[in-house]
C-alpha cells in the first residue's frame, strides 16, 4: 500500500524463489483446518489443508496444546471420507501430532476398522499408527490382530506389524514377547524386509538368553537370509556369539568364523562390508583371520563412491591401532587417498599412513602432508599433529624433518587446542630424543613470542625453565623469557620470574645478570609478580658466582610428591584451626585417594586459571587416623603408614556382617573389625574377635579393644593390636573367631532380655601381605623422577610368570602383588600386544620412596616373561620389592 | 562397552533432511531424540549445511562426520538430500537408505527434482518420509516400492507407478528427451 518500491521487490523475489507456502501464517491454516468439519467433504481440500498443517510442524512452529487438540478433533472428522489419499495424510498428522491418552480413545476404533479393512495400505499404516500412539491398556485388545498381521500375506502389512513391535518392546515387553512364534515364522518369510524386520525383533526378544541366541545363529548361518539387510544383522549376532564363546582352546578354531569370510564373498556391498567390519574387530584377532577381510577393504579403497572409500579407509585406521603390519600392504591405495576430494577421507589415509609408515617413507610423506595441511579444518589438523607425534616417537631418527613440520604448523594461524596439541607434541620430542631438544627449546621461544594463549606460554615458561638450563648455551633463551616479563600479562610474567630464577639457579656464571632482571620485576605491578622476584631474590644467594645452595635447587625444581587435593585439603584446616604452631607439610596425607590425575606436565607452581582443583574427596584414611587416635590403647603407636581396604570376613547376608581394615604402623599392625548385627531379635555384648596367628609366626598381640554392645543395624567397631619387628614388612594369615553374648530382643518393646548366652561365629581368614606395607604414591614425571634416583640402588632381575590369558591379566597381578600406583596411564595394556610397559611408583613403609619399571613379553604360547627394575632410596627396600615378587 | 551395545543392536538412521540450497528446511524427519529442541536441530543443520555445501556431492553421493555422526549426502539442483547415522553403524546401510530417498522423490517428482517442485508436491515428499523409516527402523530401501507406496495413494494418481500406461510412459520419454536437448 505505502510502499510501493518494496512491493516491487517482493514480487521478483516471488518470481525467483516461489513457494506454495510463501506467507503461510498459522492463524489462517487453523481457521481453514474447519472444512474438516463440512458435512460434504473436499477430499482434495482437506489434504491440502493437512500438507500445510504438516509443513508448519515440519518448519519447527509448535501448536499450543488447545491448538492441537481442535485439530486432533477435526481431523477425526475426516475417517467418513473415502479417499485414499485424504487417508493416508490423516495417518501422518496424526503421528506428528502425538496426541495424549484420552484424545487416542476418539480414532482408537476407527484405527482398530482399517486394521481389518481389506485394503493392505490400510491395514499396514493403521497398525504403524496406532502402535505409535497407543499405550500399554489397548495394546491388549489389539494384541490378536497384529498377531495375525506380523504372519500376513502382504509383506507390508507384515513388516509394519514387526516394526511396531521392535518400537513397543521397549515399552510393553511382557506383550510383544508373547509373540515370539508368529515372528519365529516371519522370519522364514520369503518377502527380503519381512526377514529383516523378522530378525531384529526376535533377537531383541531373545538378547538376554544366551543359548536362544546362539541356536539363532547357528541356524540361519547355514543360509536361509535374502535380504542384505537381514545378512547385516545376522553377522552382527554372530560376532556377539563369538565374543561371548570365545576361541575353541583345542583346535584354535574361532566358531562361525567360516561364515563371517564366506559373507565376504557376498554379492551386496553392504554385506561385505559388515562382514569385513566384523572381522577386524574380534577380539584378539590373528593375522590369519586378519588378511581376507584386509583384503576385501583394500579393494574398496580404489572404488569411485566416496561412501565405499571412506567406509573402508576408517575401518583399516582402526585396524592399524593394534596391527599395522596387516596394512601395510593397501599402504600404496592409501597414498593415492592422500589427494581425495573428500578430506575426510584424505584425513584418514594420512593418519592410517602415519601409523604404517615405514622410516624410508616420512620424509616423502611429509611432504604430502604439507600441502595438505592448509585446506583442512582445525579437527583434522588435531588428529594429524598427534599421528605425527607417534611416528616421531616411532622413528626418533626422523626427527629432523618432523620437528620442522612442527615448527612450521606452530607458526600458522590455528585455535587453542590445535595449538595445544602441537606444544604438547613438541614437548614430548624434546623429552624423549636428546638431540631434538635445542631445536625444540628454540621453537618454543619463537612460538610464546606471539602466542595469545596464557596457559601455553605458562606450561612452555615452566618447561623451558626445567630443561633450559641444561642446554650447551643457556643465555639464548633468556632474552625470550624476559621479553615476557616486559610484555605479558600477569600470569605469564609470574611464571616468567620463575623460569629466569631457575636459570640463575643452575647456570652460575649467569647468576649476576638474572639477579638485575630479577630485580627490575620489584617494581611489577603485580603482587604475584613482585613476590616470586622478592622470594627468588632472597633464595638465590647474593647475585655473585657461586654454586647454589642444594636446598634452594630442591625448594626450586624438587616437584611437590603431595597430592594437590590432599594439600588443599590440609591448608583449609589448618586455616580454620587458628595456631602458634607454623604448618608442616609432612602432615599432609601422602596417600592418592581418588583415581589420581597422572599429568604430562610437572604441577604449575600455581593452579593454572584453565585447570580449577576437583573438590577435595572425603578421605577415608584422615577419617582412621582420628578414629584411632581417639583410642587411648593406641594413642602411642605413633604415625598411621597406610589403611587398607575393607576386606569382607562374612558372605554377603548372613547373620552377622564383618569385614576387616588393616592399619598398619612402623612397629604395630591394628585390625579394624567393622561389624554389623542384622537379626532384629538380638542384641550382642562384649564383642571381640579372637585372632590365631599361629601362621603369623612375626606378630605377637599386644592388645584388644571389645566392643561393648552391638544392636540391631548399628555397625560398630572392635579392634585388635599387633606388635611386629619395627619397618619389617612381616607378612602372615590370619584366622578370626567373633566371640560374643546373645541377648533376645522383643522386637515389639524394643527391650533385651537380661541373660544372655555366650556365643561364637567363625569369620573367613585374611593376610597382611607386602602390597599392606606399600603406599600408592604416583609420581607426576616418571623419568625424571626416576633419574634422579640413586643408580647404585637399582636391582634388576627377570621372572618367569607362567601361562597367562592375556598380558592384561599379568600386568593387573603383578600391580596388585606390589600395590604400587601405575604412572602416566601405563597400566592401561592396548588389545593383542604382546609387550607392554608399566611404571610404578609408591612409598615403602620406612618411609623410602620406590619406583619400578616393569617389562612384559608374551610369546605365542602365552607364557609371560617380566623383567623388574627397581630404584629407590634404600637397597633393602630394592631387595624387598624383588622380594615380593619373587615370593608372590 | 557402550559402542559394542549400540552395534549389536538394529542399523538406526537418526535423521533424514532434505534442505534447500540456502540450507533452509524442505523437510525434515528426526527419529533420535540426540536434538531435543527445534533450535538443536536447526543447530545441527546449519552444522552440515556449511560443512558440506562447498563440496561435491552431485554425482556420488559423499560421507562426512559431524558431531560423531556419520552424514550421507547428495545434492540435485537446490535440493540438499542427508542421511544421519551413528558413528558405528555401516556407512553402507545408510547410503542405502539415501539412495531409496534420493530415487523415490526423483521418481515422484517425473524427474523434476527441484525446491520448487517439492514444496509443490510436499504431501508426496512427507509420505516417503514415512514409508522409508518408521520410528529409526528402516522399513523400505527400495525407490521405487517407496514411491510406488506413495503414489497410490496420490489424489490425482490412482495407479502406481509401475504401472503406468504407455500414454504416461511416453510421456515421461518425451519430458526426458526435450530436457536433455535443452541442456
Amino acid at each position: 500500500m505505502a510502499q510501493p518500491l518494496v512491493k516491487k521487490d517482493d514480487d521478483r523475489d516471488e518470481e525467483a524463489d516461489y513457494s506454495p507456502f510463501l506467507g503461510i501464517e498459522k492463524g489462517a491454516v487453523l481457521q481453514e483446518a474447519r472444512v474438516f468439519n463440512d458435512p460434504q467433504l473436499d477430499a482434495r481440500r482437506c489434504s491440502q489443508v493437512i500438507t500445510k498443517l504438516l509443513y508448519l510442524l515440519n518448519q519447527g512452529d509448535s501448536f499450543t496444546k488447545v491448538e492441537a487438540t481442535e485439530v486432533f478433533f477435526a481431523v477425526t472428522k475426516l475417517f467418513q471420507s473415502k479417499d485414499n489419499g485424504l487417508r493416508r495424510m490423516v495417518y501422518l498428522i496424526i503421528k506428528d501430532l502425538s496426541p495424549s491418552a484420552d484424545e487416542v480413545i476418539i480414532v482408537t476404533s476407527s484405527l482398530m476398522k482399517d486394521m481389518n479393512s481389506r485394503t493392505d495400505m490400510y491395514r499396514a499404516n493403521a497398525i504403524r499408527v496406532l502402535c505409535r500412539i497407543t499405550d500399554g491398556t489397548l495394546l491388549t485388545q489389539i494384541e490378536r490382530y497384529l498377531k495375525q498381521a506380523i504372519v500376513d500375506k502382504n509383506p507390508v502389512v507384515a513388516s509394519a506389524a514387526l516394526v511396531s513391535g521392535i518400537h513397543l518392546l521397549q515399552t510393553t515387553p511382557e506383550i510383544v514377547k508373547r509373540w515370539s512364534n508368529e515372528v519365529q515364522e516371519a522370519v522364514q518369510s520369503r518377502a527380503a524386509l519381512v526377514q529383516f524386520h523378522a530378525l531384529a525383533l526376535l533377537h531383541q526378544i531373545r538378547q538376554n538368553d544366551r543359548l536362544a541366541v546362539s541356536k539363532l545363529v547357528t541356524s540361519l548361518t547355514k543360509g536361509a537370509v535374502r535380504s542384505p539387510l537381514a545378512q547385516c544383522l545376522l553377522i552382527r549376532y554372530t560376532s556377539q556369539v563369538i565374543r561371548e564363546t570365545g576361541v575353541n582352546s583345542q583346535t584354535g578354531d574361532r566358531p562361525f568364523y567360516d561364515y563371517l569370510e564366506s559373507c565376504l564373498r557376498h554379492k551386496a556391498e553392504m554385506v561385505i562390508f559388515e562382514a569385513a567390519k566384523a572381522i577386524t574387530e574380534l577380539s584378539n584377532v590373528t593375522t590369519r583371520e586378519l588378511t581376507p577381510a584386509i583384503t576385501v577393504l583394500q579393494l574398496l579403497l580404489s572404488s569411485s563412491k566416496p561412501v565405499l572409500r571412506f567406509a573402508a579407509v576408517r575401518t583399516l585406521n582402526k585396524v592399524a591401532m593394534t596391527h599395522p603390519m596387516a596394512v601395510t600392504n593397501c599402504n600404496i591405495d592409501m597414498e593415492s587417498l592422500i589427494s581425495d576430494q573428500n578430506r575426510s577421507i584424505a584425513t584418514l589415509a594420512i593418519t592410517t599412513l602415519l601409523k604404517t609408515g615405514n622410516e624410508s617413507s616420512v620424509d616423502r610423506l611429509m611432504k604430502q602432508i604439507t600441502n595438505f595441511m592448509s585446506d583442512i579444518a582445525d579437527e583434522f589438523k588435531i588428529v594429524v599433529v598427534e599421528a605425527i607425534r607417534s611416528l616421531c616417537l616411532k622413528f626418533p631418527l626422523k626427527y629432523r624433518s618432523l620437528m620442522n613440520f612442527l615448527s612450521n604448523i606452530l607458526r600458522e594461524e590455528g585455535g587453542f587446542e590445535y595449538k595445544k596439541a602441537i606444544v604438547d607434541s613438541v614437548v614430548l620430542l624434546i623429552r624423549d630424543i636428546p638431540d631434538a631438544k635445542e631445536s625444540g627449546l628454540l621453537h618454543l621461544c619463537e612460538f610464546i613470542e606471539d602466542c595469545e594463549f596464557t596457559y601455553l606460554s605458562t606450561q612452555i615458561l615452566h618447561f623451558l625453565g626445567n630443561e633450559g638450563p641444561k642446554t650447551s648455551d643457556p643465555s639464548k633463551y633468556i632474552r625470550y623469557i624476559y621479553n615476557r616479563v616486559i610484555l605479558e600479562n600477569a600470569t605469564v610474567r609470574a611464571s616468567a620470574v620463575s623460569t629466569l630464577a631457575k636459570f640463575g639457579a643452575l647456570v652460575d656464571s649467569l647468576k649476576p645478570r638474572i639477579f638485575i632482571l630479577l630485580r627490575r620485576c620489584l617494581f611489577d605491578n603485580d603482587d604475584e609478580v613482585r613476590d616470586r622476584a622478592t622470594l627468588y631474590l632472597n633464595s638465590l644467594g647474593d647475585g655473585s658466582v657461586a654454586e647454589t645452595d642444594k636446598d634452594v635447587k630442591e625448594f626450586l625444581f624438587g616437584s611437590l610428591d603431595i597430592p594437590l587435593t590432599n594439600m588443599e585439603t590440609t591448608l583449609r584446616n589448618y586455616a580454620q584451626n587458628p595456631t602458634e604452631e607454623p604448618f608442616d607439610i609432612n602432615s599432609v596425607p601422602r596417600e592418592v585417594k581418588s583415581l589420581p590425575l597422572v599429568e604430562k606436565k610437572a604441577p604449575g607452581k600455581k593452579p593454572t586459571p584453565l585447570g580449577p582443583p576437583p573438590p577435595a574427596p572425603t578421605s577415608a584414611s584422615d577419617a582412621y587416623e582420628r578414629l584411632l587416635s581417639s583410642i587411648p590403647e593406641f594413642a602411642n603407636f605413633g604415625k598411621l603408614f597406610k589403611s587398607s581396604v575393607p576386606v569382607e570376613l562374612t558372605e554377603a547376608e548372613t547373620e552377622y556382617a564383618v569385614n576387616v581394615v588393616k592399619h598398619i604402623f612402623d612397629h604395630y599392625v591394628v585390625f579394624q573389625y567393622n561389624c554389623t548385627n542384622t537379626i532384629p531379635e538380638q542384641l550382642l555384648e562384649n564383642v571381640t574377635v579372637i585372632v590365631d596367628a599361629s601362621e603369623a609366626e612375626e606378630f605377637s598381640e599386644v592388645g584388644v579393644k571389645p566392643l561393648k554392645s552391638l544392636p540391631y543395624d548399628t555397625p560398630a567397631q572392635t579392634f585388635v593390636a599387633f606388635e611386629r619387628p619395627e619397618g619389617t614388612p612381616a607378612v602372615g594369615k590370619f584366622s578370626n573367631t567373633l566371640r560374643f553374648t546373645v541377648k533376645e530382643v522383643d522386637t515389639s518393646t524394643g527391650e533385651a532380655e537380661d541373660d544372655g548366652v555366650e556365643d561364637e561365629y567363625q569369620l573367613e581368614d585374611f593376610e597382611v601381605v607386602a602390597a599392606d606395607y606399600i603406599l600408592k604414591v604416583g609420581v607426576s614425571n616418571f623419568r625424571n623422577a626416576w633419574e634422579s634416583m640413586d643408580p647404585d640402588t637399582e636391582r634388576i632381575d627377570e621372572y618367569g610368570l607362567g601361562p597367562r590369558e592375556s598380558l592384561v591379566e599379568a600386568v593387573n597381578a603383578v600391580i596388585s602383588l606390589l600395590g604400587l600406583q601405575p604412572c602416566e596411564g601405563t597400566e592401561t595394556v592396548p588389545n593383542n600386544s604382546r609387550s607392554h610397559a608399566c611404571l610404578l611408583s609408591g612409598v615403602y613403609i620406612g618411609n623410602a620412596k620406590v619406583l619400578v619399571r616393569l617389562s612384559f613379553g608374551m610369546d605365542s604360547s602365552k607364557e609371560v616373561a617380566m623383567k623388574l627394575a627397581v630404584r629407590s632410596d634404600d637397597v633393602n627396600v630394592s631387595e624387598a620389592i624383588h622380594e615380593i615378587v619373587a615370593s608372590g | 562397552m557402550a559402542t559394542f551395545l549400540s552395534h549389536e543392536t538394529c542399523p538406526t538412521i537418526k535423521n533424514i533432511l532434505l534442505l534447500d540450497s540456502e540450507g533452509k528446511r524442505v523437510a525434515v524427519k528426526y527419529y533420535s531424540d540426540e536434538w531435543p529442541t527445534n533450535s538443536a536441530k536447526l543447530a545441527f543443520e546449519k552444522s552440515i549445511f556449511t560443512k558440506t555445501h562447498k563440496t561435491n556431492a552431485r554425482t556420488e553421493a559423499e560421507i562426512t562426520m559431524v558431531e560423531n555422526n556419520i552424514i550421507i549426502y547428495k545434492f540435485v539442483q537446490d535440493l540438499h538430500f542427508f542421511v544421519t547415522g551413528g558413528d558405528d553403524e555401516n556407512e553402507l546401510i545408510l547410503a542405502t537408505v539415501l539412495q531409496g530417498f534420493f530415487d523415490a522423490v526423483t521418481l515422484l517428482l517425473r524427474n523434476n527434482v527441484d525446491q520448487r517442485e517439492a514444496l509443490e508436491n510436499l504431501d508426496m515428499i512427507l509420505l516417503c518420509l514415512d514409508e522409508i523409516v518408521d520410528g529409526g527402523i528402516i522399513l523400505e530401501t527400495d525407490g521405487s516400492i517407496i514411491a510406488g507406496k506413495v503414489a497410490t495413494h496420490s489424489v490425482d494418481d490412482g495407479a502406481p507407478l509401475s504401472e503406468q500406461t504407455i500414454s504416461q510412459a511416453l510421456a515421461t520419454a518425451r519430458e526426458h528427451l526435450t530436457r536433455s536437448l535443452l541442456k
